[in-house]
Order: C-alpha cells, then structure tokens, then sequence
C-alpha cells in the first residue's frame, strides 16, 4: 500500500513549501498532456531528413486530410473509454451510416441503390443511423446492464452484416451531390473535412475540460459509486455518450464517402484496433476515467506522421501493415516507459 | 484531555435514535437500540464485531430505514429516506472505504457535480479552486487543491473526505473507524484536527475498535453489544476494565474446554521465522512453532495478523527476515514452494482465494495436490473423486457427491472444503486465518476439533483470528498491534484479558 507510506512523508514537509508545490504539480499535470508532443516533432525531423517534401503544407495537409475521418472515431472512442465503457462497433457504423443513405438515395439501376428518396436525406439519415446505434448499444448495455465489450463486438458483426447485406458486397457510386461535399470541398484552401475534424476536437477538448457533463465522464469512469453519491445521473450521461459516439463515427463515415464518392461494403474493416491503439498512445485509458481528448488528438496524429513518413521513404506497401504494428507496439512500451506506470 | 466541555449553546440532542430495531432475514442486526448526542460532543460508539454498528451507521445516515423506531435530528423526524440533499444538510459520514475520485483533482472531488460556472456556461476552474481552496482553509486542511487525489495519502484524503462533508452544511459527523489505516504519528494529527473541528462547533460520532483512542479523544461513549445497547457514559467516569466488560458481557471467564497435552519441549520444530519485518505491515516478529503445538495470532483489523500469517504461508514475501518450514526454506513469496515444503493454508476470505465457486468439491479440494491425481500430469477423474471422497468422510462434509459445485454448499460446509483442500497435501505447518469466519456455530466446533486432532497427530498449527473462540483452543497466543507483538498469553487467558490486548489498552493503567 503505497498511500500508507507516502502520507507521513507529505505531511511532514513544512506548510510554506505550499505555493512552490502548486506550480510544479500545475505544470506536470499540464506536461502530462502535451506528452506525445516531442515524439511528433522527433518524428517531424525524421521525416523532413528523410524526404524534403515531408514538411511542406502540402503533404501536412495530406496527412491531415488521411487522417481526419477516422480521428472522429478516436475522438468518440475516446469520450467512450474516459465514461468507462468501449465501443467496438465505431468501425461498422463508420461504413454503415453512410451505407445505409447511399442505399436509399442512389437511383436504380446503380448498384444496388433504392433510390426512394431524394439526395437531400442523405445527410439526415447517415446521422439518424449514429443516433439509432448509439440508442441500440445504450440499451444493452445501460438499460440491460450487459458487458460493454461483448455487446459492441456483437454490434460490430451485426452492422457489418447488414452493410454487406443492403449493398450485396458491391461498392455504392453515384451517391448524391450532399453526400459528396462535406468530404470534398475546400474551405479557404484546406479540405473541409480537416475544418470539420479540429472544430469537433475543439468541441470535444470544451465540452471535457470545461463543462460539468464533460467532468461527470470522469467522475463516472473514475469511481461510479462516488459520481453516483455526488448526485450524477450516471445512466443519463452514459446513454449520451453511447450516442454522441456513434454519431461521430457516423460523420466520420459521411466524410471518408465524400473524400471516395462511394461507399464500399468494408468501409472501416479493421479500423478500431488503430483506434484502441491510438486512444492509448495518447494516455488514455483502457480502465477509464483517464485521459484527455488532445492526448487522444496527438495519439492518432503521431501514428498517421509515421505511416507518411514509411510511405515517403519508400518502404513497400505490402510491408506497411507489419510495420505499422510493431509501430503500435512500440509507442505503447515508449509510453509506458515514459509513463512510468503500469498501462491499464 | 478528553472530558473538555463541549462549546455549544443549543440544547438538546443533534441527532438520536429510538428503539431502533433491524432485521435482515432472520438476523437481528439491531434489537431496539438507542442513541443520543449532544451538540459539540464526541461521542464513541464501540462494540465486538456484529454488536450492530454498521447498521446503526447506515440508519443514521438515511442509507436505510429501520425496520422500527425512529431517527430525530435537533429534535425533528429526520428526512424521508430518497431526500438525499436533506441527510446532507444534517449528517455526514466519512466511511471507512473512500469515495475520493482518485483521477480528478482535489477541489474537484470537493465540487464534484456542483461545480462552478461562469458567463458562458463553462466550468470556471479558477473560481472553483479558489472556493476549495478557501473551504479547506477554514478547517486548516493544507493540501493544494490543485493536485489529483491519488497523490494524496490516505491521512490527507480522509481530511479531504472531512472537509467535503462539512461543505454541505452538515456539523454532525460520523467517522467510521478513521484509524484503521493511519500511523501513529496520523492518528494524532487526525486527533488535533478533530480538536479543532469540535472548537469550531463540529459534533463527531466516532468509531473505533481501539479504546485508548477512545480515552483520548471522546467525552461519550456508547456500547452496543449482541445487536442490543448496553451502556452510554461518560468516558472519564467509566474505568477501562468495565468497558471491556461491556463490550465482552459480564458472564466473561473460563471457557470449559479439556486441558490440551503440553507439547514436549524436544519436538521438531515446524516453524521458524526470524525478523520478519514487512513496511508497515509487521515489524521484528520472531516465531517458532513445534510440531503438534497450536499458536494464536491475535490481533484486530490492521495489526498485521493477517498478513504475517500470509507471509508464512508462502502468499507475500517479507521485506526482511527468514522463513523455515520444518527444516526447510521455501523462496520467499512463493506458493508452490512453500506446499512442497509442507504447508497448508486456509486463506482469509474464501469466496476471494479459497474457492473456484463453480467448480466441483472435488476438483476443489484436490486442487494443491495435482501429482496425487495421476501420471504426467493427466487428472484420473477416478482417482479424484475417491481421494474427495476421503476428505468429504474425513470432514464430514453435507453433499449428495463430490461433483457437486461448492457454491452449491452451506457457508459452513464451503469453510469445510477450504480446510480439506488445506489438509489434502498432508501438511507439516498449517496456517489457517479467521478459520471459523461466516460459518454456524456447530461447523464451527467442527472445524476447530479437527484442527485439535491434527495438532495432535504431530502437525503444527498456526491461528490467525479475532474471534475467542477460535484463539482459546491455542497452547499460547501472541497479540499483535499496530505491527508488533506486544502480549503472548499462554492457554487459560480470560477473554477481557485478550479483548484488552487486542484493543492494546493496559488493564491496570
């Protein structure tokens, strides 16, 4: 018990150290955040000596633009895990939302489009389909108290099921002009889709530092018997966070379909052990309770640096995948290492 | 000190209850018990284990009605029970589990859910640190509350507790057993805030299981005992030799029990352990058991007991010190080594590291001896079930078969099939801790007659307990607290001698 023998040792220093105390502990727990930083800018330098193109705005803004949809499932993965819980299906709702308006928008004749509403709807109902998951995985796993990570891997088989069952395993065109534009446009000559992903992190960092809802997340994955005796609603917020976080996936979804003008039937195949992966790089954690949304930010943004880098140096795709792996594995002994503490 | 007159003006009790009586099923956890407490007192409540404490806690802190009787706070009925903002305002408890969010900074903690905001909606952080901040500097808590919680130590956070309660307007305030993890040197800083608390108009209902605290720290106390309440008096006016009478009952003495075969001197010796000293736990502990003899390990929540016996039964390794086991010297820390050696536990708690619930009392009892169950490592399911049969005979344990679950079994069978599994390997040292816990009062008997006629076949035992019961069938016992042994009483002790070392009070002081 550790506690037991640091308390003597706290409480003998003498009470004028206090104010001295205050900055240190302040900064460390800012550094604590920031703690991915020096390992992107390590890998900035690699990169820039690697190959002079890394650091022009173009290819920062490739990286960006790559990286932007399936950082909206980092996010919620992240907003998720902080409360507690985990959420494996992000990956299928990513592919499904957006499937499932191609499926009713797209005309006949193409693929397998429906074509029974206008492509107005597509919008309305990629997220209409994130709220319906959301409420599907709250209601087992709030409502019926299951297990998190058994119903979500169930939902991740089910939903996968159902985008290849609506598309026949085809790949959707032709998708209406709303679905397209989020994913394509430029705004002030950078792709919409990186605005969309820094405001939602923006949004994010707000809502979890700043808000009393963002707080009760931590409250809740800290220690829920305490939230509960504080007077949290604790089943209210995990019901929102469920669904805010497919949601999320949804608009991730939305906008990889805009960057491809199609949906395939394996959009997001395999994408949430990248997203584990980068959520826990950034320091937060398995367990809950810890970890911030900037953390999870620099977490995705140092794995993506390293895959331009690979690319760059001409490593060949076919060997992207294993390397890339023993990427993950490796970050994560640095952190732990750098950590100092047990990766829970 | 204790004595001191209590510095508020209002009259009248700020909180008592009436006839309380509450059952769970067919036990009487309270039978029409009373209590009163007077503004700026700190008043005791003390018992056994089981005298009804917890219960009378949770009543008073509206976690649970009673069953009868009644709960008055300044002289009026007390909240209905789901008004929690209502308890908050009158009583508040610093439980003995934290609730401290060990995650999220200390003035968090303090504002959780009720933190403040400013123009735009957002939580100001500023403002609410500096309400922390102020908050614990009117009790004089020095802990920056910009820290997380978990940096804090358990002294520190346990003030924290204190503080956050006193926040919601609460000045009635029970702390359940604050001690039990402290030092020395945190008891009487604990003790000095406490003092101050009560200048300032704060009223604590106290428990603890050691009594010089109480001597030292109360002006009241109560005693409850066997559900029921025994006596309330003040703490100066009542000599420390009659409260351990009342919480013991007066019918204390010898229990009838045959004389034990002394054990010849020139026995081997099973156990030697030497300078075991672990941190806090236990410090200095020198034991030396012979085979055939029984030794007590007295000791109450926190004095070490436990973890001393664990220690010698191979479940933690010590921070210093040797462990022989009847000549030999398993690696410290080390299960498996210390089996073969010739050791058999009955753990602490067996629903956590006694028992696999689901499995079958066969495949539980046979689970230390894996070598006796067939050839290269394949399990003989015949061979099994008949050596559980054995054991089920042995200790004549109430199944239909040895297939049967465990969690399928009585508490009192379940302990049996913790004590066979123990005995499966023949051991030469047995430790067993809190062997009777939970368990009917004939399994009881049970268990320790047969721990008697295993002494007696030359085995040595070793009896980590709280409960009498338990300790009186030991040829000698040492009493443990806080770490250390202080008493070694041989066979034949009165039970107020023993509570009286336990509670490590001096009877003649």
């Amino acid at each position: 018990m550790p506690e037991t023998t640091a308390a003597p040792a706290e409480t003998g220093r003498p009470a004028p150290k206090g104010p001295g105390r205050t900055g240190t502990g302040l900064r460390l727990a800012r550094l604590r955040d920031f703690a991915l930083v020096p390992a992107i800018i390590a890998i900035a330098i690699v990169g820039q000596i690697v190959h002079p193109i890394f650091l022009q705005a173009d290819n920062l803004i490739n990286i960006l633009q790559t990286m932007s949809e399936i950082s909206l499932l980092v996010l919620a993965q992240a907003l998720v895990l902080i409360v507690g819980k985990m959420d494996l299906s992000l990956e299928s709702t990513f592919g499904l939302a957006p499937g499932v308006a191609a499926w009713l928008t797209v005309a006949v004749g193409t693929g397998s489009g429906l074509g029974l509403l206008s492509g107005f709807w597509a919008i309305p109902i990629t997220l209409a389909v994130g709220v319906l998951v959301g409420v599907v995985n709250a209601l087992f796993i709030v409502r019926f108290g299951l297990n998190g990570f058994i119903v979500t891997l169930g939902m991740l088989i089910v939903l996968r099921g159902l985008l290849t069952g609506i598309s026949g395993g085809q790949t959707f065109f032709n998708l209406p002009e709303s679905m397209i534009y989020l994913g394509s446009a430029m705004w002030f000559g950078v792709p919409a889709s990186i605005w969309i992903c820094l405001l939602l992190f923006a949004v994010g960092v707000l809502v979890m530092g700043f808000t009393g809802f963002g707080r009760s997340l931590y409250a809740i994955g800290g220690n829920v018997d305490a939230a509960k005796a504080a007077g949290i609603r604790t089943d209210r917020v995990l019901w929102i966070t469920l669904i805010a976080a497919s949601v999320l996936a949804a608009i991730g979804g939305l906008l990889l379909t805009g960057r491809l003008a199609s949906v395939a039937a394996a959009q997001g195949d395999g994408a949430i052990f990248t997203v584990f992966a980068a959520a826990v790089i950034g320091g937060v954690s398995l367990n809950g309770g810890k970890g911030t949304v900037f953390g999870a930010f620099t977490g995705i943004l140092l794995l993506y640096m390293i895959q331009n880098v690979l690319t760059l140096a001409g490593v060949p795709a076919q060997w992207i995948e294993a390397l890339n792996g023993a990427i993950i594995l490796t970050a994560l002994a640095l952190s732990r290492l750098t950590g100092g503490k047990t990766q829970e | 000190m204790g004595a001191s007159t209590s510095p508020s003006s209002v009259t009248g009790p700020i909180a008592e209850a009436e006839r309380i009586t509450k059952r769970y099923g067919e036990t009487v956890a309270l039978d029409g018990a009373h209590i009163t407490i007077t503004p700026g007192e700190t008043h005791a409540l003390v018992g056994r284990n089981g005298a009804g404490k917890s219960t009378l806690v949770s009543i008073l802190t509206g976690l649970q009605e009673p069953d009868e009787g009644e709960i008055r706070f300044g002289g009026r009925p007390a909240p209905r029970l789901p008004e929690r903002d209502a308890w908050r305002e009158r009583v508040a408890c610093v439980y003995q589990k934290s609730t401290i969010i060990p995650e999220l900074t200390v003035a968090e903690n303090l504002y959780l859910n009720r933190h403040d905001h400013n123009g735009l909606r957002l939580v100001s952080w500023k403002s609410m640190w500096k309400k922390a901040a102020e908050l614990l500097e009117t009790w004089s808590v020095d802990v920056d509350v910009r820290r997380p919680a978990k940096e804090l130590g358990v002294e520190q956070r346990q003030f924290v507790e204190i503080a956050r309660a006193l926040s919601f307007g609460a000045r009635f305030i029970i702390l359940d057993e604050p001690t039990a993890q402290l030092d020395g040197a945190a008891i009487a800083r604990l003790f000095d805030r406490m003092r101050a608390m009560r200048e300032q108009g704060v009223t604590f209902l106290f428990i603890s299981h050691h009594l010089q605290e109480i001597y030292e720290i109360c002006d009241t106390v109560t005693v409850f005992r066997d559900a029921r309440h025994i006596l309330t008096a003040p703490v100066m006016e009542l000599p420390r030799g009659d409260l351990v009478a009342a919480m013991t009952g007066e019918a204390a003495g010898l229990q009838e029990r045959k004389a034990r075969p002394s054990v010849p001197p020139d026995a081997d010796v099973v156990l030697d352990a030497r300078g075991l000293t672990d941190g806090d736990l236990y410090a200095g502990v020198d034991l030396r058991v012979r085979a055939g003899e029984i030794v007590g390990l007295a000791g109450l929540g926190g004095s070490g007991k436990t973890e001393l016996a664990e220690t010698i039964a191979g479940l933690r390794a010590p921070g210093e010190g040797v462990i022989e086991v009847a000549g030999r010297r398993p690696r410290a820390g080390s299960v498996p080594d210390s089996l073969a050696a010739g050791v058999g536990l009955v753990p602490r708690d067996r629903h956590h590291q006694g028992l696999i619930p689901l499995m079958s009392i066969a495949d539980n009892t046979t689970m230390t001896v894996p070598e006796r169950l067939g050839t290269a490592g394949l399990v003989s399911g015949r061979r099994r079930d008949e050596l559980a049969r054995e054991m089920i005979t042995n200790l004549a344990i109430k199944t239909p078969g040895p297939e049967l679950p465990v969690n399928g079994l009585s508490g009192g069978n379940q302990q049996k099939v913790v004590m066979a599994r123990a005995l499966a390997s023949d051991p030469r040292l047995l430790v067993l801790i809190t062997p009777t816990a939970g368990v009917d009062v004939r399994s009881k008997e049970f268990l320790l007659g047969k721990v008697e006629e295993i002494a007696g076949k030359g085995t040595g035992v070793v009896i980590a307990s709280d409960e009498l019961d338990d300790l009186r069938l030991c040829d000698r016992v040492l009493v443990m607290f806080h770490g250390r042994v202080t008493t070694e009483l041989a066979a034949g002790w009165h039970d107020h001698e023993m509570v009286a070392a336990m509670e490590g009070v001096e009877l003649d002081a």
